[in-house]
């Protein structure tokens, strides 16, 4: 029974930690659930632009000799696929996620540093809707997604397309990184009393792991295209040979950032993986310590792996076999990650639905890509293989199975979570069967062709090549693949209104995200609990079970120690305020004006400037509050 | 959801509502921006000592820049540690008047800093567009010269609300933090410099 007193508290706690309605809230929304659908609505937009993209490659090499689309626009759209799918897709679609489900697993109200999150938002999606504008003005990149130079430089593209992808990466990198600082914060400093490192959930330390390694590894390609974008504006030369630059430098600080993006993109999905077959294996994850070490383990070789992109250079043979051994290496803790996932699905009672269904298509498919990659790890092969289909299938293997698998079982699985609402399991099963049969019709004939020796990126091939009946499948496979991604957006879009209620937990699961009502209220607890085990719902409660003493009017929240969640001191977070849409908004100008002029550097720095400190500046009232009611340390 | 009862509750009022150092979100978060820019800083230097090892000669047709101004800021910038030091352990001692006085200081050597900076760059002996090697160098002293102009912004900011603005306890973390990143700033010019100003002879 809930006292009136009680009933009031929460209505006060609602009020608090609500976003503004109307217009107002639209721009000055700061609640991490809000920042965090409308990230996961842009970056599936962005998956859809993509995968549209891909069909119209999958039309214009279905058959020989086509001419459905130029070669000048082919370019365009496989540099804009993959540029969408890596930059506007796979990595931040993972931080967006982890944006809304690591403050409900650790207990918090919030993310730490909530007005961050929003410009990170904010710019993210200015930066992608850019490169999409000057994609559909014919201004589109054209010189593949990691533009090597010296084909992206000035003298072979002369247009304005590689300098909008040059901003694109900045914008979105610089999002990323925004992101990574939010999640370490949150995770360190605000879980839930008791919730000791060795009781974080798996998501979590999969999500730790690759916010630490977004703040190593995109530095690297902020650089590079920064020093591309001056190489091609105000005339530097670091990759210009006749001017003592060099176009390795490219490859080397593009592949530093570009293979830990590869694990970027997997490492949040391992945690996804986690989640479910411990929830639909119906017991506790086997090995949790291994697998924490195996994440860790994951993250520092993923930084020794660069060069393996680049064994068709001239490096040193003794470098290249380090990085042979190393990309060999990478598969011992993902091997360890797998096997106490079959081991924990081994011995509990399986409980086969939708999301269980996604996380064994993974298993399949990712190991095939794996194997592929072996293959590839090795100098000899890869000279034979490197620049053919080969590589695209295992690239596709590789991020499909390891991403888009677990990402669909992700969504299936936390669905309820976001919206209060089942989706259908029956359009799931279709979903899935489908997206199985037609991924491995599309990727793997191109295995095959890539055997045979088509060349990537070529965009047609004659008839006498050989080629044709199976690019005719793949394509035929794609078609398939666009299918089954419409049927899931009917099923999302028919279950979102009209869905069977979810209530609270729908799965019987462990975790604290499923201890709140679906969808959680915008102060996420209205008690924040006290943690007491690994999985806490399925352990008997223990006391103390919650916390008393924060604050329902103002957003006051609870910081505890790194490691083990010892309580610490209350903050307060900021209100809702538009000052980070505002301050995006000059960002945008000011990033865009460089294309155009470099002196917009110079001039745009003052309405960034101006919108950083008014963002900044504190509010009267809410100040005296504060200080009227402090504890100093 | 659990049943709870009142007294199975942890009570959290007689915390404090700010923290110091690691204690701190914000040590967090700015630790973080320091990663990430110590990490530009740091590939930045090996770009410019890979251009170097590919390079016949060093520097690539300039001479080196002239060493009077880069190290008269190497000292003003040991120096500006001092006023740093004071000023962080008077906001960790919630002394507002001397906060004031060392805000002041240091916004000062801030802007002696970015004056200094401007007599570096004309002695530079070397323009961004003659060769790799003055691309790198002036790339580095372009990022050095960012992080010194914001944060001296941040600075003057920061000492304006601590002088006229609605001030509480969490301010004084914020200029803690916000000494800490000077001393980042500090350490990078260090870095910097070694390699622009002796990257160059040695």
């Amino acid at each position: 029974m809930k006292t009136k007193a009680v009933i009031d508290d929460l209505a006060e706690l609602e009020t608090t930690w609500a976003d503004p309605p109307g217009w107002m809230g639209v721009i000055s929304a700061v609640n991490h659930k809000t920042i965090s659908c409308r990230f996961m609505v842009a970056t599936f937009a962005f998956f859809v632009a993509g995968g549209l993209l891909a069909l119209l490659i999958r039309l214009q090499l279905a058959l020989p000799s086509a001419t459905f689309l130029s070669a000048e626009k082919y370019n365009q759209i496989f540099t804009m696929h993959g540029t969408t799918m890596m930059f506007l897709f796979a990595v931040p679609v993972m931080q967006a996620i982890a944006i809304y489900l690591v403050p409900l697993m650790i207990g918090a109200r919030s993310v730490a540093f909530p007005r961050m999150n929003a410009f990170a938002f904010w710019i993210f999606l200015f930066g992608g809707v850019m490169l999409y504008v000057a994609f559909f003005f014919d201004r589109g990149p054209d010189t593949g997604w990691f533009a090597y130079v010296p084909l992206s430089s000035f003298k072979y593209s002369p247009g304005k397309g590689v300098d909008f992808w040059a901003q694109m990466i900045t914008f979105t990198e610089v999002s990323a990184m925004m992101e990574a600082i939010v999640l370490i914060t949150t995770i360190l400093k605000m879980r839930a009393p008791g919730m000791s490192l060795a009781r974080m959930p798996l998501f979590v330390w999969g999500v730790l792991v690759t916010s630490v390694m977004v703040l190593f590894a995109l530095p690297a390609v902020v650089l590079a295209s920064t020093a591309l974008i001056t190489d091609r504006l105000v005339d530097t030369r670091f990759y210009a040979p006749e001017h003592g630059g060099d176009v390795l430098l490219w490859q080397h600080l593009f592949w530093f950032f570009g293979h830990p993006e590869v694990y970027l993109i997997f490492i949040p999905p391992l945690g996804f993986i986690s989640s479910i077959v411990a929830t639909f294996a119906r017991r506790p994850i086997v090995g949790y310590r291994a697998m924490v070490i195996a994440l860790i383990a994951t993250g520092f070789l993923a930084f020794g792996l660069w060069v393996h992109h680049m064994f068709a250079t001239d490096l040193p043979p003794l470098g290249k076999i380090f990085f042979t051994a190393a990309s060999l290496m990478i598969a011992l803790p993902t091997a360890v990650q797998i096997f106490c996932w079959i081991a924990t699905l081994w011995s509990g009672r399986l409980w086969l639905r939708t999301p269980l269904l996604f996380i064994l298509g993974f298993f399949a498919i990712l190991l095939l890509g794996g194997l592929t990659g072996l293959m590839l790890a090795s100098v000899p092969l890869d000279l034979q293989l490197h620049d053919t289909y080969f590589v695209v299938a295992h690239l596709h293997y590789v991020l499909l199975g390891g991403a888009v698998f677990p990402l669909f079982g992700a969504f299936y699985y936390w669905f309820p979570k976001f919206t209060g609402r089942m989706l259908s399991e029956t359009l799931g099963r279709w979903q899935f069967g489908l997206f199985f049969i037609a991924f491995n019709v599309a990727f793997f004939p191109m295995h095959i062709l890539g055997l045979q020796g088509m060349p990537r990126r070529v965009y047609t091939y004659p008839a006498d090549a050989g080629w044709t009946g199976l690019n005719l499948l793949s394509s035929i496979g794609a078609l398939g693949i666009a299918v089954s991604v419409l049927l899931f957006i009917i099923n999302v879009m028919r279950s979102w209104r009209g869905g069977a209620l979810a209530g609270a937990d729908p799965w019987s699961a462990g975790t604290l995200e499923w201890s709140v009502a679906s969808p959680p209220p915008s102060a996420n607890f209205n008690v924040v609990p006290v943690v007491h085990a690994l999985d806490p719902l399925w352990e008997p409660p223990a006391s103390p079970s919650h916390v008393t003493g924060l604050s329902t009017r103002y957003r006051e929240i609870l910081i505890t120690s790194i490691v083990d969640a010892d309580l610490d001191h209350r903050l307060w977070l900021p209100a809702s305020t538009p000052w980070p849409f505002i301050a995006a908004i000059a960002t945008t100008i000011l990033f865009i004006g460089s294309i155009f002029s470099p002196w917009a550097v110079v001039w745009a720095m003052l309405p960034v400037a101006a919108a950083c400190t008014l963002w900044f500046w504190p509010e009267r009232g809410m100040t005296e509050q504060r200080a009227a009611t402090e504890v100093a340390p | 959801m659990i049943p709870r009862q009142p007294d199975d509750a942890l009570d959290v009022k007689h915390l404090p509502t700010f923290a110091f150092g690691t204690r701190s979100p914000m040590w967090w978060g700015t630790l973080g921006m320091i990663v990430v820019e110590g990490m530009v800083f740091a590939l930045t230097i090996m770009a410019y000592f890979y251009l170097r090892s590919r390079s016949p000669v060093w520097p690539q047709d300039s001479l080196p820049p002239d060493l009077l101004w880069g190290t008269v800021n190497v000292i003003l910038m040991l120096a500006s540690g001092v006023p740093n030091w004071w000023t962080k352990r008077a906001a960790e001692q919630l002394d507002l008047l001397r906060v004031r006085i060392g805000m002041a200081i240091c916004g000062l050597f801030g802007v002696a800093s970015l004056l200094v900076r401007i007599a570096e760059f004309n002695t530079l002996n070397v323009r961004w567009d003659a060769s790799a090697y003055g691309s790198v160098v002036w790339m580095l002293m372009g990022l050095h010269t960012t992080h010194l102009l914001t944060d001296t912004y941040d600075s003057i900011v920061l000492g304006v609300l601590m002088w006229a603005g609605p001030l509480e306890g969490k301010r004084f973390v914020d200029v803690a933090e916000n000494a800490g990143y000077w001393y980042f700033v500090v350490v990078s010019w260090l870095a910097v410099y070694a390699v622009v100003f002796w990257g160059a002879r040695v």
